[in-house]
């Protein structure tokens, strides 16, 4: 399927007014996950960005049915709620196509608090999508370190720089051979758009995980939310996959870079804008960090290869 | 209608059968499985309709639950102790959100120490979550509770936790007579919601509330638990003239005539009270058993109704209102009748912890020291 951004819907299921910073990924992000949904969808959120940038009770800005959770309940909310569907319409108590149910959560809540519950419902191939918008932090609660925050990344919590590697849940997931799972960025929307096709299409469990660079939280200029996200992309730092059922293929340019068909970008390209890394640009260590997160890059890039031959 | 031989558990899982519940989710814990396990064979083999989630822990059972019941389902989960105390973040999600859920709670004592038996701790440590909590003494008062549940439940938009003794009443086999289905559909029709979380409704559920918004909802919440007193008594009343099932509307009171000592408990000790009663009586002690059916909300008005002027209440606990020197129904007691006038006394003890047994003369006895304290 080949998919132009002219071919997009122009309804919007983000509407004027949102809360969320200008430039905010999430925004973006779900924009282009509204058009290739549609309108007969259910969103779940966990406390987060997302929530916070709604607005306030009685006004919303996202035009679908949603469901505010708690924290740690985004995987069995979802589960149980398409289920209940799947009863509903099987008794005739709902009549027409059972919606798209959806997860629009954050790493803290795919990567640490929901994570139980998320494996849970991945392990039992519940009905739905669980979309994870990586922004590597806690941000809504003023940029805290996560599970998914990287390396030597600043936070509040990691005021020294984290001192350890972030976990791999896209990984998991593929793990779980679940019948659909992907990663995507926002520097190339058709890719996402296609994928976001792709799972409202199958049944089952669907997890897309969302590249979601935070200005607020990374240190960068507000207007280089997209350009952040290419050069993560370019640079290894973030790799572009899907897989299906435990088979696993990679996308271009991630493709591309680990095939040595495409240079890779050093990642001082990608990091020197971001405050998060500044104490690493300013340190007479400064080489040693940058060789130890070009190794990175690298063993993820060789691992992912290396997976995606196997099966 | 026919009388069968089983378990409290088997009753709770045959009542949620007839209630044509959609959705079932639940987790494993003593002495609640059993429930679990029957409501999956009756999914499995086809016998109930509905579907079955298997989750990983009793958070999830209730953030499942609460969802299924925003798309409108009519929902079931049952729990016990640790399971309960794990689902308290979604206990008030379900509870402010008005979800319609019934929920068994097979009462367990908490850790720590562990401890598999009986007490009241788990159910009367979710006092404040917002949700019904009905408290039934024999197998026929499960039965007969998971149908009011839902009547309530559904009329009120309340969710209600229908609360009974671990292997005391869920393991112990007691006769019980079962209503035909035709009666159980009359009393209870299809669940249909006015509003569901789906694109056909619109709208959206839980969002961020400003203070002026967030107050009015939560006040309203705490003024129709009041009102579901009253919807408890009226459907009470009308399940009784269907089937002919009853056990007292908020309380359940034995041997009134007369009464000056009045014996206040919940769950199955109130079942031995009755012997602790008659002994008393046989004393010459006019002793009356107040047997509470509905712990949320608190029947404070009718608890003064029941007690003449200068009554004495004799409160027995299952249960620590840590802090406070009692239990919890203590505590309620005394605040709701301190508007009182006259000289009700009120006094009180704990007993009965992780299962330990509570036979009528042992209840009675403690009637007696209560009684002395009293004086
Ligand atoms: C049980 C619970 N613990 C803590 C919080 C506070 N909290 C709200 S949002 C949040 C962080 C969310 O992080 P993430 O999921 O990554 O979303 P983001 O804010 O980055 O968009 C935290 C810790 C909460 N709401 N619930
Ligand atoms: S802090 Fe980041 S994720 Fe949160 S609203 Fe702002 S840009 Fe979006
Ligand atoms: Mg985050």
């Amino acid at each position: 399927m080949s998919v132009k951004i002219k071919d997009f819907s122009d309804v919007e299921y983000v509407l004027p007014g949102s809360a969320a910073c200008a430039g905010c990924p999430s925004t973006i992000a779900l924009r282009i996950v509204g058009k290739a949904l549609g309108e007969n969808a259910i969103m779940l959120m966990t406390p987060s960005c997302a929530v916070a940038s709604i607005g306030l009770l009685p006004k919303s800005c996202y035009s679908l049915p949603t469901l505010n959770i708690c924290f740690a309940s985004a995987g069995a909310s979802a589960g149980g709620l398409s289920l209940a569907l799947d009863a509903l319409y099987e008794k005739g108590r709902l009549k027409g196509e059972k919606p798209t149910v959806f997860n629009w959560v954050g790493d803290g809540g795919t990567y640490d608090i929901g994570l139980q519950g998320i494996s849970a419902a991945a392990e039992r191939n519940d009905d739905f999508i669980h979309f994870c918008y990586n922004n590597e932090a806690y941000s809504n609660t003023g940029v805290q370190r996560s599970g998914a925050t990287p390396l030597h990344a600043i936070t509040t919590t990691t005021p020294l720089g984290k001192e350890v590697h972030r976990k791999n849940v896209p990984l998991l997931m593929l793990e779980h051979r679940i019948p659909y799972v992907a990663t995507a960025s926002l520097a190339y929307p058709m890719d996402l758009y296609r994928k976001v096709a792709k799972a409202k299409s199958i049944k089952g469990f669907k997890y897309i995980e969302i590249h979601a660079p935070c200005y607020p939280g990374w240190k960068f200029a507000s207007s280089d939310t997209v350009k952040m996200s290419r050069l993560a992309v370019k640079s290894g730092a973030w790799l572009l996959w899907e897989g299906e059922y435990g088979r696993l293929t990679l996308n271009n340019p991630t493709s591309l870079l680990a095939k040595g068909k495409m240079e890779l970008l050093p990642v001082e390209e990608y990091i020197k804008s971001q405050g998060r890394y500044a104490h690493l640009m300013k340190s007479p260590d400064k080489k040693s960090y940058l060789a130890e997160l070009e190794e990175e890059v690298k063993r993820g890039l060789k691992f992912m290869a290396g997976r995606a031959e196997l099966i | 209608m026919k009388k069968i031989l089983d378990t409290g558990n088997a009753a709770c899982a045959l009542a949620v059968k007839a209630a044509k519940v959609d959705m079932v989710a639940a987790y494993p814990i003593t002495p609640q499985t059993s429930v679990a396990e029957k409501l999956a064979a009756y999914i499995g083999s086809g016998e109930l309709q509905a579907k079955y989630l298997p989750v990983e822990s009793e958070h999830s059972v209730m953030s499942a639950v609460a969802a299924a019941a925003a798309v409108g389902a009519r929902v079931f989960t049952a729990t016990s102790s640790q399971g309960l105390l794990y689902m308290h973040e979604i206990l008030h999600y379900a509870a402010g959100g008005r979800l319609s859920i019934v929920m068994a709670n097979v009462n367990r004592a908490v850790c720590a120490p562990w401890c598999l038996y009986v007490d009241h701790q788990d159910g009367v440590s979710q006092r404040d979550t917002g949700w019904i909590q009905l408290y039934a003494a024999s197998n026929q008062e499960i039965y007969d509770s998971i149908f009011l549940a839902y009547k309530v439940a559904e009329a009120i938009n309340i969710p209600v936790m229908v609360n009974y003794d671990g292997f005391l009443l869920s393991h112990s086999m007691m006769p019980f007579e079962i209503v035909d289905q035709e009666i159980i559909d009359e009393f209870l029709p299809v669940f249909q919601p006015d509003w569901r979380l789906h694109p056909d409704w619109g709208g959206t559920f839980g969002n961020v509330t400003p203070s002026d918004e967030y107050a009015p909802f939560r006040n309203r919440l705490a003024d129709d638990m009041i009102k579901a007193g009253e919807l408890i008594k009226n459907y009470a009343r009308e399940y009784k003239e269907l089937t002919g099932h009853w056990h007292g509307d908020l309380f359940d009171v034995y041997r009134p005539e007369g009464g000056e000592y009045f014996l206040l408990s919940m769950g199955s000790m109130a079942a031995e009270m009755e012997l602790a009663v008659d002994i008393l009586r046989k004393e010459g002690i006019p002793a009356t058993g107040l047997r509470l059916r509905v712990f949320r909300p608190f029947p404070g008005a009718e608890l003064s109704r029941l007690l003449p002027p200068d009554a004495k209440l004799l409160v027995f606990d299952r249960n620590h209102a840590f802090g406070t020197g009692g239990g919890v129904l203590l505590s309620e007691a005394k605040s709701v009748l301190f508007d009182r006038k006259d000289q009700v006394k009120i006094t009180g003890q704990v007993m009965g912890l992780g299962g330990e047994d509570l036979p009528g003369d042992y209840l009675a006895q403690k009637a007696r020291e209560m009684m002395e304290v009293l004086k």
